[in-house]
């Protein structure tokens, strides 16, 4: 609470200067209308953002210095010289480089069916008139509200007897079209694609398919971007599901730290590389496009 | 069929094509909506739908790890709600819930509101925000365990420096349920306020200059503007964190060192665990389905209240 009592006090004093000399407050208003940061506010963003960022620099020291050094205090500020060491003997633990390859396949392949059979939905539900739209629309986005988690035991009974379980398919399959990338995908056709481009294509004679492959899908590639990369994350980091229907044998990324984590590997050094070997691959499309996705973040939040 | 079309006289043949593909045009124009969002709905419906409905016929059944069903009626659920286990965990799950869930969403009020501001950099802020949530449960746990080490942790020398002895985290009731907290606020904040962010940014700036035309403060103007313009936002990260908190499962998982019993007297054993133990661990699906079940139940309650909350005291604003 004191993180939003202070820097508002301040505002108060400015904003009341101001109409001491009358100066009409749209003016020093910016396009975004709004004040720019005083120094107590970006004290306090500043302070938040070191504390949202200060454990992956932990993990990185950490995963880089032997255990020893780690249990002494006060602990170690630097990186030392053993990252790779102890990255080799991480990708030794619990079959890492598998858990690597099988997770690049898994998300890769919930990628592009998500992708592609959310633009297909988004489209229908954007652009295309057809009986029951509303409540079929509504139905999709209310889907979103039901923890996926709790039909948990039917979906492994249902992998078990298709012979699924164990298997990377099992992870695929329930994942391969999700309602929040069908909102999403509506979302963003409703605001990209002019209906005069539709009308030209019907004119021309083109067939849905046609229309749907030439009109749509270039038109909206930037949407299917970021859909693309919150895909490819959350796909990484999905963890419930893969840690019952999987086992060590065949892991996704997220269950060999699961397993990491369970004790069986006493240095805890290890155990931070792994860590990082596993969150490497998002971290670093985050630090390459974590603007886009911000604004996917955002772009998805915005609802009526 | 071209070929049979072929006898035909050619004027015949055009004349018909055309009727005959504008038919197959119109249908495909007719039925195409219902072909494009049918893989959604299929794959819904086969695991969405399926399994959260066929659970309640589950939990009605005696059911074992690589067994069959044997129809028990209501005894997993009197075997339930007789189970002090069970209250242990509904309990944990609604306090580890509140524990996490207010200053979370708070935080991310006060967050946001900063971000509104102009300000240098602010791509920078908003990345650093969203990185916690881009990692993994796994990942971000398996960090926050070193840190909440008793001996050697990074959290315990720094409450040392200020003269706080060390704390045994995880083997202490409450403080295991605080350190797990600590892990989901600190993965949520940032995701909540670019949340509230966007919702600000579409409050109608003429508000503003309204108030401040009425002499409003920015505090006045921060309860009387922003927080109307952003209720259905907060309901909405109300509910989503409501759902989410009693989803918890990786958290306490990974922090208890992958044993679902969360800690040695269940001390963060939430409904999730509980449930995991029970089919997973125990091999009891039949059992592990009715808690799934009164999980679902307990969640349309939680939102259901928090729903009604939020709707009274923003009338009483």
């Amino acid at each position: 609470m004191t993180v939003t009592a202070g820097p508002d006090t301040t505002r108060t004093h400015r904003v009341s200067t101001r109409t001491v000399t009358e100066e009409p407050p749209a003016r020093r208003r910016t396009r975004r209308g709004v004040t720019s940061a005083g120094p107590l506010a970006c004290t306090v963003l500043g302070v938040t953002a070191v504390l949202f960022v200060l454990p992956f620099y932990y993990m990185i020291v950490a995963a880089s210095r032997p255990m020893s050094e780690m249990a002494q205090l006060p602990p170690p500020m630097t990186p030392g010289p053993l990252l790779l060491d102890n990255i080799e003997k991480a990708l030794a633990q619990q079959d890492l480089g598998l858990a690597l390859a099988n997770t690049f396949f898994v998300a890769g392949v919930v990628t592009v069916s998500t992708v592609l059979l959310c633009t297909l939905a988004g489209f229908a539900f954007a652009k295309l008139r057809f009986r029951g739209r509303t409540q079929l629309f509504g139905l999709a986005v209310g889907t979103m509200m039901i923890p996926p988690s709790l039909g948990v035991v039917p979906l492994y009974s249902l992998m078990v007897a298709l012979g699924l379980a164990g298997n990377l398919a099992s992870v695929i399959l329930p994942s391969l079209v999700g309602a929040f990338g069908v909102f999403f995908m509506r979302q963003y056709v409703v605001q990209a694609l002019p209906d005069e481009l539709l009308d030209a294509a019907k004119i021309d004679g083109a067939t849905m398919l046609r229309t749907f492959w030439s009109v749509v899908l270039p038109i909206c590639r930037p949407g299917m971007a970021v859909l693309a990369m919150l895909t490819f994350m959350t796909t990484w980091n999905d963890f419930f599901w893969p840690v019952i229907t999987l086992d060590s044998s065949n892991p996704t990324v997220q269950v060999a730290l699961a397993n990491l984590g369970t004790g069986y590997v006493p240095d805890t050094s290890v155990i931070m590389a792994g860590t990082l070997v596993g969150t490497l691959p998002v971290i670093v499309v985050f630090l390459l496009l974590g603007r886009q996705i911000v604004g996917g973040i955002i772009a998805g939040a915005v609802k009526g | 069929m071209t070929l049979s079309l072929d006898p035909t006289p050619a004027g015949t043949a055009t004349s018909a094509r055309p009727a005959w593909r504008s038919r197959l045009h119109r249908w495909e124009g007719r039925s195409a909506p219902y072909v494009y969002i049918a893989p959604f709905f299929l794959v819904f419906g086969a695991f969405g739908l399926f399994p959260l409905i066929y659970t309640a016929w589950i939990s009605l059944h005696r059911y074992r790890l690589g067994g069959s069903m044997s129809w028990i009626g209501l005894d997993n659920y009197i075997w339930l709600f007789t189970n002090p286990q069970f209250y242990n965990a509904l309990w944990k799950t609604i306090t580890i819930g509140i524990l996490s869930t207010v200053p979370q969403l708070l935080m991310a009020l006060g967050l946001a509101h900063l971000l509104n501001y102009k300000l240098r950099g602010r791509t920078f802020f908003r990345v650093s925000m969203i990185m916690p949530y881009a990692t993994s449960v796994a990942a971000a746990t398996l960090v926050f365990t070193q840190l909440f080490a008793r001996d050697a942790g990074a959290i315990n020398w720094l409450l040392g420096l200020v003269g706080i002895d060390s704390i045994d985290w995880r083997n202490g009731d409450w403080t295991a349920q605080i350190a797990i907290s600590i892990i989901i606020i600190w993965r949520w904040t940032g995701y909540n306020a670019l949340i509230y962010l966007a919702g600000m940014q579409s409050i109608p700036q003429d508000l503003y200059e309204a108030a401040a035309i009425d002499g409003a403060s920015r505090w006045q103007q921060f309860l009387h503007v922003t927080l109307p313009g952003l209720r259905p936002t907060i309901l909405f990260t109300i509910v989503v964190s409501t759902i989410g908190a009693s989803q918890v499962f990786g958290e306490p998982l990974i922090f208890g060192g992958g044993q679902p019993t969360g800690g040695a007297l269940g001390q963060y054993q939430t409904l999730g665990l509980f449930m995991y133990e029970q089919g997973w661990t125990f091999g009891q699906l039949g059992r592990a389905a009715t808690v799934a079940w009164v999980t679902f139940a307990v969640i349309v309650v939680l939102v259901l209240i928090n729903t009604w909350l939020a709707r009274r005291r923003e009338r009483a604003a």
